[in-house]
């Protein structure tokens, strides 16, 4: 069947089958990779994305159910050169490295960041407690968002 | 964030520097091997086997090829070349060859139109199978002869006697490495009868050995190309699924693609070998430790990969930092029906740092000693000779400084804060702050740097410099490490010129790299940029009989006498360099000599909470001092020791693939347990320069140093909090409550 998403503020439209997922449309179908595909099962936080406001995992997402949805991928963080704040952030801080887990983890904060611009050190880490890092320890991910936070104020 | 160097280029070592690769990364822009796709693409899927031990009696591929959108089903018969494959010894079959030696091993192969048809096909195919008892038991298994090493060290005297003796059993579980990008292939048709591979891998030149032997293909007929990597931590230093998206690319002509998904990423890569570690320590009244005796065996499961190397740094590193001049070691690498083992960050000084440091602290106990100052006493230095192979330590080896280092950082506050988040178990916890039991523990870790054992371990890079800057050519495997900065940097600090790229060069265009592996890239592959920046900008400056060089050109006496378009004119100039780390041997019968290029130390102490009751353990802090040669990039260090840590506390109270009978009972990220944002400890590091002997401005490797000693750390600080004596990990409420 065909479902029609806004994604990153443009229409899109995918002919989609009963047992894909929203994360397999937005890889397979749209084009959009930066979205990551690690356990599908919910439990690692690769696949984040900012649906109808909320973060879910992709993964556990229907296509079908995504059908009139809004959807906000790590791609429609950043335009240009002009990145998000978290994802400058990450970068000062290294808290890059393979980078698999980056996407879902600039999503999730940039999600909390709108609905808590000065988070504390433990809302941060419980925000993000979903997105498992499996390199930097969490340290410089930490220290990414303290200094978005901290600029803020 | 940079300063000038003392050269005076920006950029350069010593200062931390960003990733080039980090903002297609923030951005979603990183093209990982997942990612990788072209119109005409198909999708392979594995079927595999659903025992750890039978006979292949009868395979039907009908029913998959019968399916609407299916290319192409392939066995082992389809193998053209060696039918075997295998880093070190070629003894697993491409796909199964009559009988299944473990759990998900390959029996055969698909192509299809799209991913969903592909695994529909897989499982379609008929197989007729004969259960056979699986072999599971190690002890057994090498207590048979079924053993892919043994190795033995008998150094010094065997009547020798210490007055004090503590005896312990020690066993590890099975690790997995669980990376977050998943196995990933990508195979493009060349037209003319070859291949380009896109795989992750950490060494794509030996993949590429492997490939073209099992295809029976003319070596250049395959080109691998280092490909985007989610991480790897020793999981992609064998083949997965290379082959398999080789033959069905060749098979088909068309671009094939494969991706495994988590579950089958759990049984198609190998893991940290489990283990099981008998010790004996003996030392004098004053602490001298006088004479270790060690039995260990290692599971190493059905086929051999990297089994033997590891078995060696296990042995050889059976009584860790310390000095002792009678030391006696039978190890045993079994082989069995369970997952097969491999390379995992550590390589097996892990599994040994553990029972030799809890050891350590027993015997501290038994002697009524301080811990540390029981490892200061027994401190290896340079000039002293390894306990176990008798190899005279050379270069820099800061034992005592390290955990000096780390006993300095100071303590955390008591916990005096009832926040669900800070106590152990979450907010699933039910006991008060007030009963939960503080632990401090320390251990220090002891690694070998490069490889072993008179293995040709070479890397080779070429610096080029071109009108618009310098091109560093690797064919190294940048897995997440931040090589990719070291490179950069290197050429900066030795050419003086800024403007560096790295460039990721395929099997066809250089020489190995050598593995992303036993930290040595920034050793190795940091060496041969090193010698061929050196060599380049001497031969720059000669050609124009300058004295220095930067991003303008080249100077004399302070005048500029050619610019970088002047040196160009005909055409870019380069230096090629093969590096080689100072030589090492076998061991001889008695596993004696200088077995190891070099060595890194670290040291851990771990601050835990747990609650008594329940068996609960939060981890407050990890603190570390390592060893680091000389820092290159502070921030790409932080990360590594940060993380490691980690992968360590992971080991210590989480991370346990179960095995029940040669089959995996939690392939999925669901049930086997990674340390989250909330699990996290603190963190505070120490970093001590001291230049070791050879490596680029005396660098030494540090990827897996954060990794050995924490795990033991972690376990010292739990058993001081419990005075539960724990010999096994990870440590499970169970082990803490005691039932």
């Amino acid at each position: 069947m065909k479902i029609t998403i806004v994604v990153n503020g443009e229409k899109r439209v995918a002919d989609v089958s009963g047992p894909d997922s929203l994360l397999s449309v937005l890889r397979n179908n749209l084009d959009l990779p930066g979205t990551k595909d690690a356990c599908e099962q919910g439990e690692c936080g690769s696949c984040t994305v900012k649906m109808d406001g909320a973060t879910v995992c992709s993964c556990l997402v229907m296509a079908v159910d995504a059908d009139g949805s809004s959807v906000t991928t790590v791609e429609g963080l950043s335009h240009g050169d002009n990145l998000h704040p978290v994802q400058s952030a990450m970068l000062a801080e290294g808290a890059v490295q393979c980078g698999f887990c980056t996407p879902g983890i600039v999503v999730a904060g940039a999600s909390l960041l709108e609905s808590n611009p000065h988070p504390t050190e433990l809302e941060i880490k419980e925000a993000l407690s979903g997105n498992i890092c499996r390199c930097t320890g969490y340290g410089a991910i930490l220290r990414a968002f303290e200094a978005v936070t901290g600029e803020d104020t | 964030m940079t300063t000038p160097t003392t050269t005076g280029v920006k950029g350069g070592i010593g200062v931390s520097v960003r990733r080039p690769d980090g903002e297609p990364k923030v951005t979603g822009n990183f093209a990982y091997a997942s990612d990788l796709s072209s119109e005409d693409m198909l999708w392979g899927a594995t079927r595999r086997s659903p025992h750890a031990h039978a006979r292949l009696i009868a395979i039907d591929i009908s029913p998959a090829l019968a399916m609407e959108g299916v290319r192409s089903v392939l066995t082992q018969d389809d193998v053209r070349g060696n039918p075997m494959f295998g880093q070190e010894e070629q003894d697993q079959p491409v796909l199964c060859n009559g009988v299944a030696r473990y759990w998900g091993e390959p029996v055969a192969v698909v192509a299809a139109e799209d991913e969903e048809t592909a695994r529909r096909a897989a499982a379609a195919i008929v197989v007729e199978w004969e259960a056979l008892p699986p072999v599971d038991d190690p002890d057994q298994a090498a207590a048979d002869g079924s053993v892919f090493r043994e190795l033995k060290i008998r150094r010094g005297d065997e009547s020798a006697e210490g007055s004090v003796v503590v005896e312990g059993f020690y066993e590890t579980a099975t690790q997995d490495q669980a990376p977050l990008g998943p196995e990933a292939g990508f195979a493009i048709p060349d037209g003319a009868g070859g291949l380009d591979l896109y795989v992750t891998s950490q060494w794509i030149h030996v993949d590429h050995r492997q490939i073209v032997e099992c295809l029976g293909v003319e070596p250049d007929t395959i080109r691998c190309h280092p490909a985007g990597i989610g991480g790897a931590f020793g999981s992609r230093e064998d083949i997965s699924l290379h082959i398999h998206v080789a033959m069905l690319s060749l098979a088909t002509g068309r671009p094939v693609k494969m991706v495994y998904d988590r579950s089958e990423s759990f049984v198609g890569h190998v893991k940290r070998h489990p283990s099981r570690m008998w010790y004996r320590h003996e030392a004098d009244d004053e602490g001298n430790l006088v004479k270790v005796t060690a039995r260990l065996v290692f599971d190493g499961g059905a086929y051999a990969h990297t089994s033997r190397a590891v078995l060696a740094n296990a042995a050889f590193f059976t009584v860790g930092a310390y000095r002792c001049d009678n030391v006696f070691v039978d190890a045993a690498a079994s082989m069995t029906n369970n997952p097969p083992c491999g390379a995992m960050r550590g390589f097996g000084a892990v599994q040994t740092c553990f029972g030799s440091e809890m050891q350590m602290d027993r015997l501290a106990e038994a002697l009524d000693m301080d811990p540390l100052d029981l490892r200061r006493k027994n401190a290896l230095a340079p000039g002293d000779p390894m306990a176990t192979s008798g190899q005279i330590i050379e270069g820099s080896l800061p034992t005592v400084a390290v955990i000096d280092a780390v006993e300095l950082i100071p303590l955390p506050e008591p916990l005096a804060d009832d926040d669900p988040l800070l106590l152990p178990g979450g907010t699933g916890l039910t006991t008060p702050a007030s009963s939960v039991v503080r632990g401090v523990g320390y251990a220090v870790g002891l690694k070998n740097l490069a490889f072993s054992e008179g293995f040709d371990d070479f890397a080779e890079a070429r610096v080029v410099l071109t009108s618009s800057g310098v091109e560093v050519h690797t064919a190294a495997m940048e897995v997440g490490q931040g090589l990719v900065t070291v490179c950069q940097q290197i050429a900066r600090t030795v050419l003086g010129i800024e403007r560096v790229a790295t460039v990721w060069d395929d099997t066809s265009q250089i020489g190995s790299a050598g593995s992303t592996s036993a930290s040595r890239q920034t050793q190795m592959t940091g060496g041969a940029v090193h010698a061929a920046s050196v060599g380049l900008r001497t031969r720059i400056l000669d050609e124009f009989n300058g004295d220095d060089l930067d991003d303008d050109g080249v100077y004399r006496d302070g005048q500029l006498v050619a610019t970088i378009d002047d040196i160009c004119t005909n055409g870019p100039v380069e230096y090629h360099e093969r590096f080689r780390h100072p030589e090492t041997f076998p061991p001889d019968e008695n596993g004696q000599g200088d077995v190891h290029a070099g060595f890194v130390i670290a040291a851990h102490r771990a601050v835990v909470d747990v609650d008594p009751e329940l068996g609960l353990v939060r981890v407050v802090r990890v603190d570390t001092a390592q060893d680091v040669g000389k820092a290159l990039n502070p921030l790409a260090i932080t990360g590594q020791l940060e993380g490691g840590i980690m992968q360590g506390m992971g080991l210590a109270v989480m991370e346990q693939l179960v095995v029940d009978k040669g089959v995996i009972l939690n392939p999925t990220f669901t049930d086997y347990l990674i340390p989250t944002f909330l699990d996290a400890p603190d963190v505070e590091t120490r970093i001590i320069e001291e230049p070791d002997h050879w490596g680029p401005f005396g660098a030494k490797g540090i990827g897996e140093s954060p990794t050995i000693s924490s795990t033991p750390a972690i376990v010292a600080a739990i058993r001081a909090a419990t005075g539960k004596d724990l010999t096994r990990v990870p440590v499970l409420p169970e082990d803490i409550i005691g039932i």
